[in-house]
């Protein structure tokens, strides 16, 4: 089986526990999130999940329709196929002297990244990109010695028109619905 | 009007249509209790310890098919509560738990009897909730109720400080639920059935596999209809038992570890397998690399991360088995497979799984087929777990649905005597005879105070073999018959049961039986009969741990296989 890192992008109500019992699923199942990001959304109410997983296609699926169980989970689909843009955002604290100050600058120029906070022996950057971008200024600026990193995780939006987890209000699923991604998956005729 | 918590709960339970809940007082719920008086129409049956709460609310609801009511108070009250909570998710059984938690100020600072069951539960509800005012209990009742009751069925626990019971607020109970993450797909795919209803009509050996989702959509006379239109074997897994007559010519019995051998056989050699509101448990496929080979595999099920978990999957249908079964079968173009049951045939005289051994002794096999013949089928038949439920599956015969209670999933040991007690209580009309290992029943032997106390007509038989039986089967077979730590001596049943007030009787010999069984029936009220059954009998088939449904051993080896892990 080969296991890829999947993007799963959730709409989960504004409820205490709900990370909880997602997290939870999670570990009971067997998976390691590699990175969880949650915001608020367009609707009050409702909460946008980002959780970057790795595993094969199968298992992935499984532990979609389980967290799709969870009663507070309004919609989880996994856009990883539909090339997503993904970004995430990162803040580090890089040591700087007088003599690697603008050295450092010019790096941080070049990634399009940001200083945010300046104080006498360091620099604060804010980087924003897919995860290479950040790998790759990360390991730029190793060599001045980073102090501390706060990363958020992914978060993605498939390109286009497509909004996979667009709901309106009011409207209920009609009867019969269309395929389960399990059900469209499956073979063609016989 | 403005009432108190306590009475906003009793009063939404009446509009559930609640009649019985199983309960245990404390302090966290005294304030519930002290509004009991003013609904008497809410039944409350004092258990022994709250395990049984849980059971008992499971064994009414599989026995009435509405939802279960149990109660607890906080802390040791909730956990006491835990295995029957696990017990009902995994067999897919609404019911709906209760506890007491500590008063709202108290939440999260270690007080007394202050235990997270919305954080331990998680994972063996199908969802729960920590009310913090009293103004969300009508609604979240209601929630409650929905839930455990669609779609897949399943526990909901409802969390409820002291205070939030004592708190007033205004009561109106809501007409209906709106759940935005929650709307069970209930119709098939129309062109997934079309291609279900291809694959059936093409089949040269189908086999239908059912499963307790046939009994819970009450979908009995569609499967019916498809197996009769089609002509397909039925095989039932051990839940599934009851969705379709064991009478009919189309029943195959049951089928895994300790299945039929045809049913198994007949798997294995089938082309088309219809699997209808069954989960693929382990315990029904054996290895499940080597399951059903040949077969191409339809699979019903409404819930839809059931569909190819365990096993590839050919054509997947999610929806109500009701309604997916209406249309399915309108395509089904009738037809025989007059080649197949030839060989089904020969193979159920090859294999003839229901035999009772010559033994001067007494043999539980003995037990369960006399209950069957003086009952004469028409009973709700209760079962511990190991090899008491297993007999119980094989050697009584199961026409109706819901006729067969017993602990799948989980596995419980102790489920019995509660799970019968709920069942009698949902169906007071009915003859329930509860099924009991030796070492189950002191599990929840203390019940037996609540049946005396309630007179709760339940018959029970204890299958006392002096064993952890099943497990003890496991030493001989594949341990080297090392019984370790699996022999028990047991009190005198007979003198316990007469302790808390029911009548009982020692049967050792196997002429006494039918009388015993007789006797029992006559009785008014509750009875238990001590059986002392052939210590070493062991259950076939059995299909050894590792080994696929093919292999199963049907007669006893005196040297078998390799030990396991
Ligand atoms: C609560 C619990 N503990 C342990 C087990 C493991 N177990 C399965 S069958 C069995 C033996 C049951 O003995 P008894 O109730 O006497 O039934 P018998 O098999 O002898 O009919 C055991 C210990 C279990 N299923 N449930
Ligand atoms: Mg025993």
């Amino acid at each position: 089986m080969v296991t890829t890192k999947h993007t799963l992008v959730a709409l989960v109500e504004d409820k205490p526990g709900v990370l909880n019992r997602m997290a939870s699923l999670f570990r009971r199942r067997n998976f390691n999130i590699e990175s969880i990001a949650v915001g608020h959304t367009e609707q009050p109410s409702l909460s946008r999940m980002t959780v970057v997983v790795e595993g094969d296609n199968a298992k992935v699926e499984q532990v979609r329709k389980q967290l799709d169980k969870v009663i507070e989970v309004v919609k989880i689909v996994d856009i990883t196929e539909d090339e997503p843009v993904a970004r995430e955002l990162a803040l580090l604290k890089v040591k700087a002297t007088a003599s690697t100050r603008s050295e450092i600058i010019q790096i941080v120029d070049i990634f399009r990244a940001n200083i945010v906070d300046v104080s006498a022996d360091s620099l604060m950057v804010e980087v924003t990109g897919d995860e290479e971008k950040v790998d790759s200024l990360l390991e730029l600026l190793r060599g001045f010695g980073i102090r501390e990193i706060a990363r958020t995780g992914r978060i993605a939006l498939p390109r286009g028109g497509i909004a996979p987890l667009l709901v309106e209000e009011g409207k209920k699923p009609k009867q019969p619905p269309k395929p389960l991604p399990s059900e469209a998956e499956s073979p063609p005729n016989w | 009007m403005k009432k108190t918590g306590a009475q906003i709960l009793c009063e939404s339970l009446i509009k559930e249509g609640v009649e019985v809940i199983f309960g245990f007082p404390g302090g966290a719920v005294l304030p519930l209790y002290d509004a009991f008086p003013q609904y008497p129409q809410l039944r409350h049956i004092l258990v022994r310890h709250e395990q049984g709460a849980a059971h008992a609310a499971d064994g009414y609801a599989r026995a009435t098919g509405k939802t279960g009511v149990c109660l607890a108070t906080s802390g040791p009250g909730a956990t006491n509560l835990v295995t029957g909570i696990a017990n009902a998710c995994l067999d897919s059984s609404p019911v709906v738990a209760i506890t007491g938690q500590v008063a709202t100020p108290f939440i999260g600072k270690d007080a007394f009897q202050e235990v997270d069951i919305t954080g331990i539960t998680l994972p063996i509800t199908k969802h729960n909730h920590l009310v913090l005012d009293a103004k969300e209990l009508a609604r979240v009742v209601k929630e409650a109720f929905y839930i455990a009751q669609t779609g897949r069925p399943g526990p909901v626990l409802i969390d409820i400080p002291r205070d939030v019971f004592q708190q007033e607020a205004e009561f109106t109970y809501p007409g209906k639920v709106s759940l935005s993450g929650y709307k069970p797909t209930l119709f098939g795919h129309p062109s997934q059935i079309k291609r279900a209803a291809g694959m059936i009509n093409g089949a040269e050996h189908p086999v239908i596999i059912a499963g307790r989702g046939v009994i819970i959509s009450k979908a009995f006379a569609e499967l019916r209809e498809l197996a009769e239109k089609a002509q397909i074997p039925v095989v039932t897994t051990l839940l599934g038992i009851g969705c379709f007559p064991e009478a009919h010519v189309l029943s195959f019995g049951m089928l895994g570890m300790h299945g039929m051998a045809y049913a198994n056989k007949a798997i294995d050699n089938a082309d088309v397998i219809a699997a209808i509101g069954m989960r693929f448990d382990d315990r029904a496929t054996g290895v499940v690399s080597a399951f059903a080979p040949q077969a191409r595999i339809v699979h019903i099920d409404i819930d839809p991360a059931e569909i190819g978990k365990n096993v590839r999957v050919d054509v997947p249908i999610v929806g109500d088995i009701k309604n997916v079964l209406e249309v399915l079968n309108e395509q089904i173009i009738p037809r025989d497979h007059i080649e197949w049951f030839h060989q089904l045939d020969q193979w159920r005289r090859e294999h003839p799984a229901i035999e009772i051994r010559e033994c001067e002794g007494l043999l539980p096999q003995y037990v369960i087929r006399q209950i069957y013949e003086v009952t004469q089928g028409d009973a709700i038949i209760v079962t511990g777990v190991g090899q008491n439920q297993m007999w119980a599956a094989q050697f009584f015969f199961y026409d109706k649905p819901n006729s067969l209670i017993s602990s799948g999933g989980l596995g419980t040991m102790g489920f019995e005597l509660p799970a019968a007690i709920g069942a009698k209580v949902g169906c007071p009309d009915e003859t329930v005879w509860c099924i009991a290992g030796d070492g189950g029943f002191q599990m929840t032997i203390q019940e037996l105070a609540t049946i005396a106390q309630e007179n709760i007509a339940v018959k029970i038989a204890i299958i006392n073999n002096g064993y952890l039986g099943m497990v003890r089967q496991w030493q001989e077979l594949f341990y080297g018959r090392r019984y370790v730590h699996t022999q028990l001596s047991g009190p005198d049943f007979v003198k316990i049961a007469e302790a808390y007030g029911l009548a009982a009787l020692r049967v050792r010999d196997k002429r006494e039986v039918t009388a015993a069984i007789e006797k029992a029936m006559e009785h008014q009220g509750p009875f238990l009969i001590d059986f002392i059954v052939e210590p070493e009998e062991n259950v076939f088939p059995i299909v050894p741990p590792g080994a696929t449904l093919v292999e199963a051993l049907e007669l006893p080896r005196p040297e078998i296989v390799t030990p396991l892990t």
